[in-house]
């Protein structure tokens, strides 16, 4: 799969968000007033820009409200409601603690439900793809949402917390690559079965339909970034769990070193996502005898 | 609210339009590919653009395209090349049509054609996404997914000779390689035609129930040298002239050689 920089932005700034977002619905940290402002404030940047990020590939954003319709369908129409659920109810927890030092528990759970929720459904319109084997399989949404969480349990300063989550989310990471790897061929389809020509021979791919490039190749064969991948699966690994946990058990733990773990964790994490793309193989590729 | 109706698939269609290929017979010449453009950039919807037309890295919209597979039979047998035109095959149970946030993506519970409503689509691309077979386009000029409609506009057309009432690019075929008709009802022509010749599904295990179906290539004959008796007889006639050139030719051969 093509992998476009406005996805990659939106998946890991809003996931960072929703996932601070969901924290502070639980209360934790327990701010108020001015504190909570900052913490809200952040929240909303990455959670709202991750989204803006997201209709830049749209061919027709002026129509993007249309997205809401769907909801009994499409996950994408479930992730627009889960978003501007989430945004709204902790948009009213959030000026509860900042205006009236009041906090409304209810609405906070609400509100951080709707903010994993969002992750989830953001995860499902990659897993529900039976197309791509790499992305169709129950660790996607598992791996979307520790990420999420742990990524929101950095930014929220719990050092401990964000410690161990971190490393769940790095596990969880590695056995998506090690069941991904092998994804594509559980999958079944092959050239013979895309061409239904199996049976009478080995299928070849002889010649395409066309001399330049189209819509489809551009989108869903990437094959450029894919040799570097084991090395970059190295590089965000290190980036966005290794490097973090270790600067934050270091004895002398400072705010500096917390803003050098947050920004190699989103280094790190961009690094995967670009992967999680760029390593997708999407079978239509079949048919031009590339993957 | 029409709109709700179309966020799923219908649970059963009245027709099960679609299409034949006959791998057989298509010889590969691409006219049903023109006459598909052709027809859909001047009729239902946004036209089919191209980008960069007369420049080096051209490329443009397509509702059909036609590859081509070479087969490599078990042995020595000489291999095969097959032409593959390609276009929506109107799934059943097609996955681009529960993955639309908008609706514009739906089938008709009239004949279970797969269309977009162009003025809904928001240009998302999920559906080309969610599509195995790529016969999905998101036009670069208008912003908006184009596919393979089965020439909606021709074959209800009462302004069309009849003969005329079919798809474009059944119309064309010069081979009739390509048949048009109702895959649900057992007796149709069409149905016959998958029935005798062993139509099949692409991608079966993407579970998507194509009714498109294609007509797998009949076994060729065999010329090989050891395919029978009565070839003996023409075979002193077949054999090479003179294995090693003489005379000028064989002058030039050294010559070239020694280059
Ligand atoms: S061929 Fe692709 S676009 Fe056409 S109905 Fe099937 S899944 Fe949808
Ligand atoms: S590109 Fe258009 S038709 Fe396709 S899923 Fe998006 S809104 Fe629906």
């Amino acid at each position: 799969m093509h992998p476009a920089p406005s996805v990659i932005f939106f998946t890991t700034f809003s996931g960072l968000g929703f996932g601070l977002l969901m924290w502070l619905g639980l209360g934790i940290p327990a701010v108020t007033g001015w504190t909570a402002f900052a913490f809200f404030a952040i929240a909303y940047v990455l959670a709202v820009g991750g989204l803006l990020a997201s209709t830049f590939h749209l061919g027709r954003p002026e129509r993007a409200i249309k997205a809401f319709t769907q909801w009994r369908s499409s996950w994408l129409s479930r992730e627009a409601w889960c978003a501007v659920g989430a945004l709204v109810s902790m948009g009213l927890y959030g000026a509860g603690l900042v205006f009236l030092e009041t906090r409304y528990d209810l609405i906070g759970l609400v509100g951080a439900a709707l903010s994993l929720a969002t992750v989830f459904t953001t995860s499902m319109i990659y897993t529900q793809l039976k197309t791509i084997p790499r992305w169709h399989m129950p660790l996607t949404p598992i791996k979307f949402l520790s990420f999420s969480i742990a990524g929101g349990a950095l930014l929220s300063g719990q050092v401990q917390v964000a410690v161990f989550l971190l490393l769940v989310a790095g596990t969880v990471q590695i056995l998506t690559w090690i069941k991904g790897d092998k994804a594509f061929a559980q999958s079944g389809t092959t050239i013979a079965t895309a061409t239904g020509l199996g049976s009478t021979g080995t299928v070849r791919a002889f010649e395409p339909p066309h001399t330049g490039t189209n819509y489809l190749l551009r989108e869903f064969v990437h094959v450029v970034g894919r040799k570097h991948a084991s090395k970059l699966r190295v590089i965000s690994l290190l980036l966005m769990v290794v490097v973090p946990v270790v600067l934050m058990i270091l004895p002398f733990f400072s705010h500096f070193l917390a803003v050098l773990a947050l920004i190699t964790h989103i280094a790190g994490v961009l690094t995967a996502r670009w992967l999680f793309f760029a390593e997708a193989e999407h079978v239509v590729g079949l048919y031009y005898g590339m993957r | 609210m029409e709109g709700w109706k179309m966020t799923t698939l219908p649970k059963h269609t009245e027709k099960k339009l679609g299409l034949v290929i006959d791998l057989d017979t298509c010889v590969g010449c691409h006219a049903c590919v023109i006459s598909c453009k052709g027809w859909n950039t001047e009729n239902y919807g946004a036209p089919l653009s191209d980008q960069n037309a007369y420049g080096a890295d051209n490329s443009g919209t397509f509702l059909n395209r036609v590859h081509s597979y070479e087969i490599q039979p078990e042995g020595d047998a000489a291999a095969q090349l097959i032409h593959f035109p390609k276009s929506c095959l109107h799934c059943d149970d097609a996955p681009c049509v529960t993955v639309c946030p908008t609706g514009a993506s739906y089938k008709r519970v009239e004949d279970g054609i797969v269309l977009v409503n162009e003025t809904d689509c928001i240009g998302c691309g999920l559906c080309a996404w969610a599509c195995p077979y790529g016969a999905r386009e998101l036009d670069q000029a208008e912003g908006v997914m184009k596919k393979c409609t089965l020439c909606v506009d021709r074959i209800y057309n009462e302004n069309l000779p009849e003969e005329d009432r079919q798809p474009a690019c059944v119309r064309t075929c010069p081979s009739n390689a390509r048949h048009f008709g109702d895959l649900g009802d057992p007796d149709s022509d069409v149905s016959k035609l998958v029935a005798e010749r062993g139509g099949i599904d692409l991608m079966p295990e993407q579970g998507t129930k194509p009714i498109n179906q294609y007509l797998p290539p009949r076994p060729k004959d065999t010329l090989l040298p050891d395919a029978g008796e009565e070839f003996d007889v023409l075979a002193p006639f077949l054999e090479p002239v003179a294995s090693e050139p003489k005379g000028f030719l064989g002058w030039l051969d050294k010559t070239l050689e020694k280059l």
